[in-house]
């Protein structure tokens, strides 16, 4: 179309606003913090996009959607196009849309930014992707059968990838999830206001449409093995997407308190077993009036809005590092701020305190000053002696990081780990050290990004076709 | 959704169910347990698996009603569904065969995870003496299975009503003394937490090797979410994938009667809403 080629148009300096609710009232509920745009809203907001020749968004994409294409398609008002563009690279828009980093990526290059806001290529995408759930999404056509079965462990991001792309392929696909539900981190993890269920589950459907046999329940090393599912079950490849769902944890004194939460734990019974529901759902959730989440990523700052939404008066993040360090998305320290999260930076605790029940009263804490550039070039924070001081909290959240769960590489045999306990895979295919067994997402580069793992679960999938096209 | 086949009621707060889970019943092992959810609104609990037949694809587990999950388990019946049944989860015992006999204690409940334990010590050529105890007679249950599981079998209840007075505990005193302290490789006990301590706390005092299966309060099971973590020799252990069996002596047992407490106002505001009689479906109809 003429009216979006021409770059001379009068370029509008800010993003389309997100709609959300209102800070001090959604602070209290779980429902969706940002409501999405209006029609009206993306064609604008796609508008505004240059349709620059080299595309520097694109190489900010871990996957390289064809952002102007889509975004073309979306000023046009042609959304089922749109979506299809995106669908190409991208399997799970709709969550991508919500929880991709997109300052990081994509709109980090984008050349609007330079002088103004980038365009915002998130919102966009997840206007068509929650255009095509509410039309219907088209089940695409499937290969005819080839007699192959493959097994999929864990249904994360990385998992639910991989099985469409297989399945679509006409392999016959058996997914195997630990937990009742399929989803991973989607669902247990990031809560609901940031991610509704409804929307992971659609994708779930969608997958179970595919043809694909999803067995919850069914934690892999324990009722059988990846050895047993190849050399008695008859699956030719396995891919295993396992994720990092090993908690962290300080080591430091006290940590076993009651009172004392790790993030899984405190995200699990609110969004996967529903605690901010109790007694309507069994599983409870307590918390004190104060708590204190360690961390500065996205899993601190998703349990201290949790927290607030549960009924503390005051949630803090506790940061080793400073504002510019925090790893969390942007937009969710915007939101957490908004809410009413406190912040603590250059602060970390190192000793939890207990009354003589066992509930922790309070944390001891030192002061850091950021001192030289670390190998990840962030400025490394030293401890500054005497500063110890006491912060009273009556909860802690510890959300310092996750590693791998060694249930699957621990019963595996020939599969080569790394120190840190990730499987070792080619970035190229995902294959391991063991012939037919191929890995990605969390489990391979430790805690990173739905996007990189959807990213992973993609790449593997084309490697077992062309394994199983070979063999 | 998985099957209840058959119900056994032991007495009104103790019943048995056997229930279809091939892919459980497969591969579990003595020792492991599993997690249940009831329905969709449901908590996860663990159960230990008490006996399973590989062939008809069945576990056995013995439950006590102690809240408001088990109690609501307690009211399902054989031909009803339980929505997820998960496992086998933990490791399995360690089993092998000792050069003294071992003596193996089940309390209340605990008589029926104790059970494919003392089982499959005695067919590794073990001598099994098993002590087993209840509150009362008419909360003893499995005699006759314990019995056949192991070499042989002492009995006790709390107040006497049934065979004889007295806790294992003390059973197990006059076990020691009777065969001498150097005669006995290993005391397994499994039953409340008090029990398994004061089992522990005895056994010390001979120097007597000790396994202790702790039931910590959970929610995966598979070590995702650390709620299920113990001191144990002064390091931090995931009951659910590190255990639930540890050294009995070198847990801090204090540390974990307080985290199984931490939710105990909930529980009971969870039973007053189960048995909530307004009429509105509010708890109990669930
Ligand atoms: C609270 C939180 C917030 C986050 N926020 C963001 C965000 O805003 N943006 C973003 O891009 N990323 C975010 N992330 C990171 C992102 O969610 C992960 O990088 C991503 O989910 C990894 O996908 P995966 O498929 O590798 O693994 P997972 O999503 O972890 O899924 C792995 C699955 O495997 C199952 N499993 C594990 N072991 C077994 C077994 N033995 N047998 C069978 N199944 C097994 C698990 O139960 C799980 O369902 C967040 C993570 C968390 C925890
Ligand atoms: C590995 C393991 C094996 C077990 N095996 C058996 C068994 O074979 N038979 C049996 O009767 N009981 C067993 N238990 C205990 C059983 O899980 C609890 O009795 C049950 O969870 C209570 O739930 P409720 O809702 O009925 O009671 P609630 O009112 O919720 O709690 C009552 C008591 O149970 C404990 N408890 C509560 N929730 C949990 C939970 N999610 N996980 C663990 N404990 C909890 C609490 O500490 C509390 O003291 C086992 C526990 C573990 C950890
Ligand atoms: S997938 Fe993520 S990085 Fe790629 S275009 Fe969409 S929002 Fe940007
Ligand atoms: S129950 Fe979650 S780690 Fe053990």
């Amino acid at each position: 179309m003429s009216d979006v080629k021409k770059p001379k148009k009068e370029i509008k300096p800010k993003k389309n606003p997100m709609p959300a609710q209102d800070p001090v009232a959604r602070a209290k509920n779980f429902n969706e913090v940002a409501l999405g745009y209006s029609k009206e809203a993306v064609i604008d907001e796609a508008k505004r996009c240059l349709q620059c020749k080299k595309e520097p968004c694109r190489q900010g994409c871990p996957v390289e959607v064809d952002i102007p294409a889509f975004i073309r398609l979306a000023a046009e008002g042609d959304f089922a196009g749109a979506i299809a563009k995106i669908k190409e690279k991208n399997a799970l828009p709709a969550v991508c849309g919500r929880v991709c980093p997109q300052e990081n990526q994509c709109e980090k290059y984008c050349t609007l930014g330079k002088k103004h806001e980038p365009v915002a290529i998130g919102r966009i995408e997840r206007f068509c992707a929650d255009w095509e759930l509410a039309t219907g999404v088209k089940i695409p056509e499937v290969a005819p059968p080839t007699g192959k079965k493959v097994a999929v462990i864990g249904s994360g991001p990385a998992g639910l990838t991989c099985a469409a792309d297989l399945a679509k392929l006409g392999h016959k696909v058996t997914v195997f999830e630990a937990l009742h539900v399929a989803g991973g981190v989607l669902m247990y993890g990031i809560p609901e206001f940031r991610l509704p269920k409804a929307v992971v589950q659609a994708e779930v459907e969608n997958l179970k449409k595919l043809g694909v046999d999803i067995q919850v329940n069914s934690v892999v090393g324990k009722f059988t093995t990846v050895d047993a599912l190849m050399e008695e079950e008859g699956f030719e490849a396995v891919f295993i997407g396992t994720g990092a769902g090993l908690p962290y944890f300080m080591n430091i004194p006290g940590e076993n308190a009651c009172g004392v939460y790790s993030a899984n734990e405190f995200l699990t019974r609110t969004n996967l077993m529903k605690a901010y529901m109790f007694p309507n759902w069994d599983t409870p959730i307590k918390l004190g009036r104060k708590v204190a989440v360690l961390g500065g990523g996205n899993v601190a700052m998703d349990a201290a809005r949790t927290a607030l939404r549960l009924g503390a008066e005051e949630s803090w993040i506790v940061y080793r590092r400073s504002r510019d360090e925090l790893p969390a998305r942007k937009e969710e320290v915007e939101h957490a701020e908004e809410e009413g999260v406190k912040f603590a930076f250059l602060t970390s605790p190192v000793e939890i305190l207990s009354n003589e029940d066992g509930w922790v009263t309070g944390m001891k804490c030192i002061k850091y000053e950021l001192g030289e550039p670390d190998a990840s070039g962030r400025r490394r924070p030293v401890p500054i002696e005497g500063s110890e001081y006491l912060m009273e909290v009556d909860t802690v959240v510890v959300a310092i990081g996750q590693g791998p769960n060694p249930l699957v590489p621990r019963t595996t045999k020939g599969l080569e780990l790394t120190k840190k306990g990730t499987i070792v895979a080619d970035p190229e295919t995902g294959a391991t050290s063991k012939p037919g067994v191929f890995a990605g997402g969390d489990v391979v580069t430790g805690a990173a990004t739905v996007i990189l793992a959807m990213g992973a679960g993609r790449t593997a999938a084309k490697a077992i076709h062309e394994y199983l096209s070979n063999k | 959704m998985f099957k209840i086949l058959e119900k056994q009621v032991f007495s009104p707060i103790i019943k048995q169910f056997v229930i279809e889970a091939p892919k459980v019943a497969k591969s579990c092992r003595a020792g492991q347990f599993v997690i249940l959810r009831i329905h969709e609104e449901g908590e996860r609990i663990p159960l230990t698996i008490a006996d399973f037949d590989r062939e008809k694809g069945t576990i056995t587990i013995v439950f006590q009603e102690v809240g408001k999950t088990t109690t609501q388990l307690g009211q399902m019946e054989a031909g009803d569904y339980i929505r997820d049944f998960v496992g086998p989860l933990g490791e399995p015992s360690h089993i092998k065969k000792f050069d003294h006999p071992v003596v193996v204690v089940g309390g209340g409940v605990g008589i029926a995870p104790v059970h494919p334990i003392a089982r499959e010590l005695k067919r590794a050529g073990n001598h099994v003496i098993g002590i087993i105890g209840a509150r009362s007679g008419d909360l003893l249950f499995w005699e006759d299975k314990m019995r056949e599981a192991c070499t042989e079998l002492l009995v006790t209840t709390d107040d006497g009503s049934y065979v004889r007075k007295g806790f294992v505990t003390d059973v197990l005193k006059e076990v020691i003394e009777d065969k001498g302290k150097e005669n006995i490789a290993q005391v397994l006990a499994i039953g409340p937490q008090p029990m398994m301590r004061a089992v522990c706390n005895l056994t010390k005092e001979y120097g007597i090797e000790t396994v202790v299966s702790l039931n910590a309060i959970m929610v995966d099971g598979t070590g995702m979410c650390g709620c299920c973590r113990v001191s144990v020799g002064g390091t931090t252990k995931f009951v659910c994938v590190d255990g639930p069996e540890f050294n009995g002596h070198e847990v801090d047992w204090h540390e974990l009667s307080r985290r199984s407490a931490i939710f105990r106002p909930e529980e009971q505001k969870a039973m007053e809403y189960h048995n909530c009689e307004c009429g509105s479906g509010c708890g109990g109809a669930k």
